[in-house]
C-alpha cells in the first residue's frame, strides 16, 4: 500500500542518521515495553496472530502518527486491529484514556464481534508449494508497475525494474491476500537482484540491492 | 486524526488499551511480563554473536551455516517468531552485505532481538536503498570502490544475519572472547567488528 510506511529510497525521509548507541535498552521506557506486550497480545485476541494483518495496520497508521514514536505506531495498529474486528469501538481508548486521567467521561459499549479468520495451512508462513516454478535462477524479471491499494510487500522503488533472479526462497503465505483474510494462497518466493543504476540511475552509488519477491510480482523479460 | 488524540501520551494510551484488555480477559500480567522479559533478557544480539563467534574458530560449522542457515542456527538452540528462515550473509574483504526493511522493521528476533532505534529510523530505511556507501561512511564505515557492496531489503519472512569479518590480531582469542567483540550493527553490516 502507498504511504508513509513504504520508505525505501523516498528523499522526503532523507536526513541525518540517528546515533547508533550500543548500549541502548531493549525499551528505553516502560510504557515501550508493555506496549510491545500488549500490542501481540491484541493481535492474537483480533486475527489471531494475522502478521500481515498486523502489518497492514501499521501502514494505515497516520502519518504523523506513524512518525511520532514506534510503540505509539504499534498502539495505534492495535486499535484498528481490535475496531476491525468488533472487539474495542472507536474512541474505547482515548474514553479510557480520559477516565483514568480523571476527566468525567461516558466510554462507548463494545459493538459486535467481528472477528476475521481464514484456514491456514499451519504455523508461520513457510509453506510447501506442489506447483512449478515460473522464474530460475538467472532469470530477468521485471516487477508489476501496478500500485496495490490493499497490503503488498512489493516495495514502490522496486515497481516497473527489472532484475535478475538471484535465488529461490521458500513458498510462503502471501502477504497481499492473507493480510485481507481473503486466504493464505501460498506461492514461490524469489530473491531478486537489481544493479543500483537500474533503479537510480546512471549517476547513482555502485550497489547491488537484493529484495525477496513474490512470484505474482513478476514477469519474465 | 483529532486534536485529542494529539494530546494523548502514549504512556497513558498504553494504560488506557492494557486496561480495556485486562478487562475483556484477553490479556493477563503474567503473560505480557513474560513477553517483556524474554526480550530483554533472554534474546537478543548476544545469541548471535555466538553464532559469529562459532563460524570464525569452527570451519565446518561456519560452511553449515552459509548452507543453511536456519539450521546451523538451530544447533545452537536459537528459533521462533522471526527467524523461520534464516540466510546467513558473509562479508569478506572484497564484498559488504548490509540489511534493512524499508516497509516496516522486519529483524532475525531469534538471533539479534528487537531492532534497535537507528534501524527503525525513516532516515535508515529510506537512505540505506538508494546511497549505502553514504550512510555506512557516515557510521563510520568507509568502503573503498573496489569493495562490492550488497544491500539486502527484508521484505519477506526470510531473514539475514550478516557474518562479519573477523578482526585482525584476534588469532589466540577464545570463541567466548571473540563473542564478546561481535556487535548488533556488526551483524545487520552497517559497521565492522574492531579488534580489541
Amino acid at each position: 500500500m502507498d504511504g508513509v510506511a513504504d520508505m525505501g529510497g523516498d528523499t522526503r525521509f532523507f536526513g541525518p542518521l540517528p546515533r547508533i548507541d550500543p548500549e541502548e535498552a531493549v525499551f528505553p521506557h516502560e510504557w515501550e515495553a508493555r506496549a510491545f506486550a500488549v500490542t501481540l497480545l491484541a493481535n492474537r485476541a483480533a486475527t489471531s496472530s494475522n502478521l500481515h494483518a498486523f502489518r497492514h495496520a501499521l501502514e494505515r497508521v497516520p502519518e504523523r502518527e506513524y512518525l511520532a514514536t514506534y510503540y505509539g505506531r504499534w498502539l495505534a495498529s492495535a486499535e484498528i486491529l481490535l475496531t476491525d474486528s468488533g472487539i474495542l469501538a472507536p474512541g474505547a481508548v482515548e474514553a479510557r484514556a480520559r477516565a483514568l486521567r480523571g476527566e468525567n467521561v461516558t466510554e462507548p459499549a463494545d459493538p459486535e464481534p467481528n472477528k476475521p479468520s481464514m484456514p491456514t495451512g499451519g504455523g508461520g508462513n513457510l509453506r510447501t508449494i506442489e506447483s512449478p516454478r515460473a522464474f530460475a535462477v538467472g532469470d530477468r524479471v521485471r516487477a508489476t508497475s501496478d500500485a496495490a491499494a490493499g497490503h503488498t510487500r512489493l516495495p514502490a522503488y522496486i515497481r516497473g525494474r527489472v532484475g535478475t533472479v538471484a535465488a529461490l526462497l521458500p513458498g510462503q503465505v502471501l502477504p497481499d491476500t492473507a493480510a485481507h483474510f481473503i486466504g493464505e494462497d501460498p506461492r514461490h518466493v524469489y530473491s531478486v537482484e537489481y544493479d543500483a543504476r537500474e533503479l537510480w540511475g546512471e549517476e547513482s552509488e555502485s550497489f547491488s540491492l537484493t529484495v525477496d519477491l513474490f512470484e505474482p510480482y513478476l514477469e519474465k523479460v | 486524526m483529532t486534536d485529542a488524540d494529539d494530546a494523548l501520551d502514549p504512556a497513558l494510551r498504553e494504560e488506557a488499551l492494557e486496561s480495556l484488555l485486562l478487562e475483556r480477559g484477553l490479556v493477563d500480567t503474567a503473560t505480557i511480563e513474560t513477553f517483556i522479559r524474554t526480550y530483554e533478557t533472554a534474546v537478543g544480539p548476544m545469541n548471535g554473536a555466538k553464532v559469529v563467534a562459532k563460524a570464525w574458530t569452527d570451519p565446518d560449522y561456519k560452511q553449515r551455516l552459509l548452507v543453511d542457515g536456519t539450521a546451523a542456527i538451530a544447533e545452537l538452540g536459537f528459533k521462533g517468531p522471526q527467524g523461520e528462515h534464516m540466510v546467513v550473509l558473509e562479508n569478506t574483504p572484497s564484498v559488504h552485505n548490509v540489511v534493512v526493511c524499508t516497509l516496516c522493521s522486519c529483524y532475525p528476533w531469534p538471533v539479534l532481538g528487537l531492532p534497535p532505534s537507528w534501524y527503525k529510523d525513516p532516515a535508515y530505511r529510506s537512505r540505506v536503498v538508494r546511497e549505502p556507501r553514504a550512510v555506512l561512511r557516515e557510521w563510520g564505515t568507509d568502503l573503498g570502490p573496489d569493495v562490492e557492496v550488497r544491500v539486502h531489503d527484508s521484505s519477506s519472512e526470510v531473514r539475514y544475519l550478516v557474518l562479519p569479518e573477523r578482526p585482525a590480531g584476534t588469532e589466540s582469542l577464545s570463541e567466548e572472547d571473540l563473542a564478546a567483540l561481535v556487535t548488533r550493527d556488526a551483524m545487520v553490516g552497517v559497521t565492522k567488528v574492531a579488534a580489541p
